[in-house]
């Protein structure tokens, strides 16, 4: 079974290239199709110039928070009326108004945090017109931000416009990707129906009632817009979202497939492909490390087995048969690797150790990452190396041909800040207080890691769940809502200033007593900074947390 | 002391105190003694604040101290503990300041000399004609002075009128006296040095306390001392991080809480400076100091800290070929007599053409000229001369008979002879190229409007100049070689260097024009000069280097004042610069990679006590929870004066590519940086462990 999950990784990672250089094709301005000029011109003549023209990174920035507030609002909307609204076959009642709030800074942050069960609390019409479409334009921001950043660092003081990134990301990648998806996924066997829910009589008699909808449509944007927020509660691990093994395999290969694409498409705008291909290295490498760890890691028992004649099984507790043990690690850490948040196995029950990889990953959230966003996180990894080493070679450090001074390290370690701040100013908060405290299933360190890891989830726009948290009340979705919107916005806003600051200076030209940022030594060099100040940030809390658990299992 | 007998001794002290200055160990007993002082004066938290880093150390040493205070008041607590770590931090800001003040220190020692060449003298100021005896330093900016033979110079000025020998020791250390003469590129001179031969009028160009010297001193000493760019952005990346260790260690006392615990707060403020880059927090200034010191040990004056590390950056390198490329002056080596033209001849008229030209060049035409005539011939003395002039770029003599005859550089000369009615044949500008392409400076000679023949003077390459020039070009650096040569002979000399371009038959604007084309592609470029017209090039060039020998305008111009004149300066201030920014980015990486052996040694120390299975963390084997804790603080502080050296001395430079050196760096200060501190609280640890204290 190990090659074929070997083969999920490497399928997305062959697939990315000509993938990205569709995407950088699509995003640029005069490089669409016909079909993609009409819809563009379509767009322009309802929009008129004030949506179209060229903006800087300020006025993109603006318009993107705009469209932002804007979707907010509407889906509050859409999801305050829904028991008035129509799509509701089962008649779903009103929803309380935390609850709505966190859900739609949930999704539209792309973090698709679920405090609710999808199939007991939406309507089909919030399902598809509330949620399904934020995946969508969610996504689609990220991958007009990146288009955004690229240009600035490939020094264009004119940044595109954001409705026609947004529009072209969202229509002319997105959608055709997820209506691919979604019918391989209804050949899988995931059901798309308008009805309502289905009533069977069993054999022995008792009446059960199965939720189905329109799944596949909203199982394929989760899974190809680093969305993860799925139609059911189990999300992934439903046999209605995730039928076989077939299917399975699919879904984790749909997690990478566009991450991985956009580093190819950052390289591209950027005329930058070795940089590219550096960063996109240095991101493999990492996920590579963190899915063998995981796979290794769960493939020893659960704790409460050790010792036992059935020792030598992997461990299987909170796994879907169907998929297995190793795949459940992988999907872990594909889906923590990116900002995707899907699951198909439970988190709560991996191995301690194990739980550390998903942890990790979000805590760093630079591998492959969410769409468009996991680079510009890197970015600033990057500027913070490039700082640090570049001094080391005698010379003002510079990247991409522009001198990185006060101004931008300023901004960058702003950016930085913001991560850890919302993480463990939030796990402490919660920790001390009853608002967490008394809402974990668990005591000790495994109590702490479920607390730990919804305020990281939160913050990395994972949206994944540990799960074992009453999470559903008002301090934990005012609190997490809050950290979503912050950590969506924020580390967008600042890496954007920096690439504009970056891209108003005059280029140098590079010599050889420049820094270069495309061999293997600034690979090493990127992969330092991210493991320096990943850990040097989170190691405390991974030792009271994960570590002490495994610790103390040991120790008995 | 101003009574004229003393000054020979105290300019042997001032010299001999700045060599001293030079040659002296880093932790030299006075230095030592004075920075130690005021190391504790700096503790007062309004300078403190300025270190973002060193200021939370501070913070936290106050802090701890209030808790010992408690502690010993209320008999709670582990007082011998909390004592000894509030010890430790207080030792680490002091040590943080001692740094800073040796480096201020050993600036001073460096400038006490230069102070002394400062000291009051009485002046002789003119005023409508008649002399009157004022105090230098009421001096003020146009004022004319006269100075005699034996005389200070009181101010730092031009010399209007005379010439003379001047002994500059006092500031260069160089013994042998200069000459120094009115109009022309050589007028400048600097207050305290020593006129030794003759009288000359000088026109002092800046006011007494704001001269060159007062603000160098000023600039040394850190009295005015502002952050450089590069400075100022690590200061605020420093302080990024110690924000974000705060956030971290801030965050584990509410989570401690959570597992039932109550984390004491000195052992937080202990993780938070082991965690805070507080090595390169301590020695950043420490630096920045040491780096205007060593341009000040180059004796280079720079206006600016700010000038000094954008030295590191420079592409390209805008150097004059005389002296700098080639040894001193060119020599006369070979006499090409026109077809039909007698050697004699020709080596005859180049003499008496030469006889007003007193360049060495001129000189050797005529020295080449008596070596190969037989008879000494005497040369003719009712002529004319017609001085040598960079605008006319030739020389001669005019007899009242009327013959004259010239030597200058071809194009002009050719032309000359074609405006006095002269035909020109085509086998003279045949000969000029070829005694140029084999990289002589060819110099026609002409008898009126008659062309003889050419005069061949030779270069000769500095030893190990192309050697030195393949290694800047390794660290990345464009050499453009500047010259008054024609295109041909530069080429050929170009080649034998080794530079990437050159620029020939040089005027001044050339040389502007050269520096904005370069600017304009965003390279910066760095240049030396001397005269007046060479003052827009070194205003407009990013690093430009004035000659202490040159005139004022071009002092003010540049951005630094080489004091020895010399025109091989460049590469040394270029490589000062670099090693300044590289010993900032070595320290940073050290300090960060330190943290990881720090929590390898403080986490389980916290948390063992209520997750004993932390202590399998514990790889050091530390012996107690306290002396781990002590141990990485004490090696925390212990790091700052040992590194002392490194900071101050700069980190080994040599140069080479950005990747090599990047690797080697990271080598010997990212994975060094990991690997010392688990040594080194391993040794510390088991020291204490042996004290029994802990």
């Amino acid at each position: 079974m190990a090659p074929l999950l070997l083969l999920t990784l490497i399928v997305p990672a062959l697939l990315s290239w000509p993938l990205g250089k569709v995407m950088a094709h699509l995003i640029e301005p005069g490089g669409t199709s016909r079909y993609g000029r009409r819809t563009s011109e379509l767009f322009c003549r309802t929009g008129g110039d004030a949506l179209t023209g060229e903006q800087d990174w300020k006025q993109y920035l603006v318009s993107m928070l705009v469209f932002n507030m804007m979707m907010f609002a509407f889906v509050t909307t859409v999801l305050a009326l829904q028991q008035s609204l129509p799509l509701n076959p089962d008649g779903k009642g009103p929803l309380e108004a935390s609850l709505i709030f966190n859900t739609a800074a949930s999704f539209v942050t792309n973090t698709n945090l679920q405090h609710y069960s999808g199939e007991a609390a939406m309507s089909y019409f919030s399902q598809l017109a509330g949620l399904m479409w934020l995946q969508f334009v969610s996504a689609a921001t990220g991958i007009a931000c990146l288009a955004a950043l690229a240009r600035a660092l490939g020094g264009r003081s004119s940044v595109g416009n954001f409705y026609i990134d947004l529009l072209r990301a969202a229509f002319f990648i997105l959608l055709p990707l997820a209506l691919l998806l979604a019918l391989i996924l209804i050949a899988g066997g995931v059901p798309m129906t308008f009805e309502g829910a289905a009533v069977a009589r069993t054999l022995e008699g008792a009446t059960q009632t199965m939720a189905r909808g329109p799944v596949a449509a909203m199982v394929a944007i989760k899974q190809l817009g680093t969305n993860g927020g799925g139609y059911f509660g189990p999300n992934s691990t439903h046999p209605f979202e995730n039928p076989s093994f077939y299917t399975n395999i699919v879904e984790c290969m749909s997690i990478v497939l566009i991450p991985m694409a956009a580093v190819w498409m950052f390289g591209r705008i950027t005329g930058r492909m070795r940089d590219a291909s550096v960063i996109f290295s240095v991101m493999m490498i990492l996920l590579l490390v963190k899915a063998a760890a995981a796979f290794w890691l769960e493939s020893a028992p659960a704790a409460a087995l050790w010792g036992l004649p059935v020792e030598a099984a992997p461990n299987l507790e909170g796994k879907e048969l169907r998929f297995g043990a190793g795949a459940g690690a992988l999907w872990a850490a594909l889906t923590t690797a990116t900002s995707n948040g899907s699951v198909n196995c439970m988190h709560d029950s991996l191995n301690p150790l194990t739980g550390l990889v998903p942890l990790a990953g979000m805590w760093i959230n630079v591998v492959f990452g969410g769409v468009g966003v996991g680079i510009i996180n890197l970015f600033i990894f990057i500027i913070i190396g490039v700082f640090i080493c570049g001094m080391m070679v005698g010379r003002t450090p510079e990247y991409f041909g522009r001198k990185v001074e006060t101004g931008e390290m300023r901004l960058a370690l702003l950016a930085l800040l913001v991560h850890p701040l919302l993480i463990l100013g939030g796990t402490a908060l919660f920790a001390a207080t009853p608002a967490g405290a008394a809402t974990v299933l668990n005591s000790g360190a495994h109590g702490f890691t479920e607390i730990l890891y919804e305020f990281t989830s939160a913050a990395a726009n994972n949206g994944s769940g540990f799960e074992g948290l009453g999470d559903n009340t008002v301090a934990w979705n005012i609190a997490t809502g809050v950290v979503m919107l912050l950590a969506r916005y924020i580390p967008i806003i600042l890496p954007l200033a920096i690439a504009g600051s970056l891209a108003s200076k005059k280029p140098v030209p590079e010599t050889s007593g420049t820094l270069r940022t495309d061999t293997p030594l600034f690979g090493l060099i990127i992969l330092g900074s991210v493991i320096f100040i990943g850990a040097l940030l989170f190691l405390p809390v991974a030792v009271l947390g994960p570590l002490a658990e495994h610790l103390s299992a040991a120790s008995h | 002391m101003t009574n004229r007998t003393s000054l020979p001794d105290t300019c042997e002290q001032a010299k001999s105190g700045r060599r001293k200055a030079k040659t002296s160990s880093l932790f030299e007993k006075q230095l030592v003694t004075g920075a130690l002082r005021r190391s504790a004066v700096m503790l007062d938290p309004r300078s403190m604040a300025k270190n973002p880093v060193m200021f939370v150390t501070e913070a936290g040493a106050v802090l701890t101290t209030l808790i010992a205070a408690g502690n010993a008041f209320t008999g709670k607590g582990n007082l011998t503990y909390t004592v000894a770590v509030a010890l430790i931090l207080w030792l680490t800001v002091l040590f943080s300041n001692f740094a800073e003040a040796l480096a201020e220190a050993r600036g001073k020692a460096q400038t006490d000399s230069l102070k002394r060449t400062r000291r009051n003298t009485v002046a002789r100021k003119v005023t409508n004609g008649r002399e009157e005896s004022v105090n230098s330093d009421e001096l003020q900016e146009g004022d004319r002075v006269v100075v005699l033979a034996g005389e200070i110079i009181p101010g730092d000025g031009e010399i209007v009128e005379g010439a003379a020998m001047v002994d500059e020791s006092a500031i260069t250390g160089e013994s042998a006296p200069v000459v120094r003469e009115a109009g022309g590129d050589r007028s400048g001179v600097v207050g305290g040095t020593r006129v030794i031969s003759d009288r000359i009028v000088i026109r002092i160009s800046v006011s007494a306390g704001n001269t060159f010297l007062d603000r160098m001193i000023a600039l040394v000493e850190g009295a005015v001392r502002q952050k450089t760019p590069n400075e100022l952005a690590l200061t605020v990346t420093l302080a990024g991080l110690t924000l974000a260790f705060l956030l971290v260690t801030g965050s584990l006392w509410p989570i401690g809480k959570y597992f039932g615990m109550t984390l004491p707060v000195p052992t937080l403020v202990a993780l938070l400076v082991c965690l805070i880059p507080t090595t390169i927090g301590a020695l950043l200034a420490a630096i920045g100091l040491a780096g205007m010191d060593r341009a000040l040990s180059a004796n280079v004056l720079a206006k600016s800290g700010k000038a000094v590390e954008l030295a590191g950056d420079i592409d390209t390198l805008l150097l004059d070929k005389t002296g700098t490329i080639t040894i001193g002056n060119r020599q006369a080596s070979d006499y090409f007599p026109l077809p039909g033209i007698g050697l004699d001849r020709l080596a005859r008229i180049a003499m008496e053409a030469s006889s007003g030209d007193q360049t060495p060049e001129g000189k050797s035409i005529v020295a080449l000229a008596e070596k190969m005539l037989a008879v000494k011939p005497s040369l003719e003395s009712e002529g004319k001369t017609v001085p040598f002039s960079a605008q006319s770029r030739m020389s001669g003599i005019d007899f009242p008979d009327g013959r004259s005859f010239r030597k200058g550089a071809p194009d002009t000369l050719i032309r000359y002879c074609e405006k006095q009615g002269g035909t020109v044949p085509a086998t003279l500008q045949e000969l000029v190229n070829e005694v140029a392409r084999k990289g002589m400076t060819p110099i026609v000679v002409a008898d009126g409007p008659e062309p003889l023949g050419v005069v061949a003077l030779a270069d000769i390459l500095k030893p190990g100049i192309a050697d030195r020039f393949s290694r800047l070009r390794a660290m990345g650096l464009r050499i453009v070689m500047v010259t008054g040569d024609n295109p041909l002979t530069a080429a050929a000399i170009a080649r034998d260097a080794g530079v990437d371009d050159y620029i020939a038959e040089a005027r001044p604007e050339d040389k502007l024009q050269y520096i904005r084309k370069e600017q304009e592609q965003g390279r910066l470029i760095a240049m030396m000069g001397d005269g007046t017209n060479d003052a827009p090039a070194l205003a407009q060039a990013d690093i430009g280097v004035a000659m202490n020998s040159g005139t004022q305008a071009a002092k003010e111009a540049g951005n630094m004042v080489d004091l020895d004149s010399d025109p091989t300066k460049l590469i040394e201030i270029i490589e000062i610069g670099k090693q300044l920014l590289m010993t900032r980015g070595a320290l940073t990486t050290f300090s960060i990679a330190n943290d990881i052996a720090k929590y390898f040694a403080i986490i389980p120390a916290m948390f063992v006590l209520a997750i004993p299975g932390l202590g399998v963390l514990n790889i050091m084997r530390l012996a107690s929870p306290e002396s781990a804790i002590l141990s990485s603080l004490i090696f925390n502080a212990i790091i700052i004066p040992l590194l002392i050296p490194v900071a101050i001395r700069g980190v080994r430079y040599r140069p080479m590519g950005a990747d090599t050196m990047l690797r080697k760096n990271l080598l010997i200060y990212g994975v060094g940086g990991v690997v010392a501190p688990f040594i080194g609280i391993k040794l510390i640890d088991m020291a204490l462990a042996l004290t029994g204290l802990v």
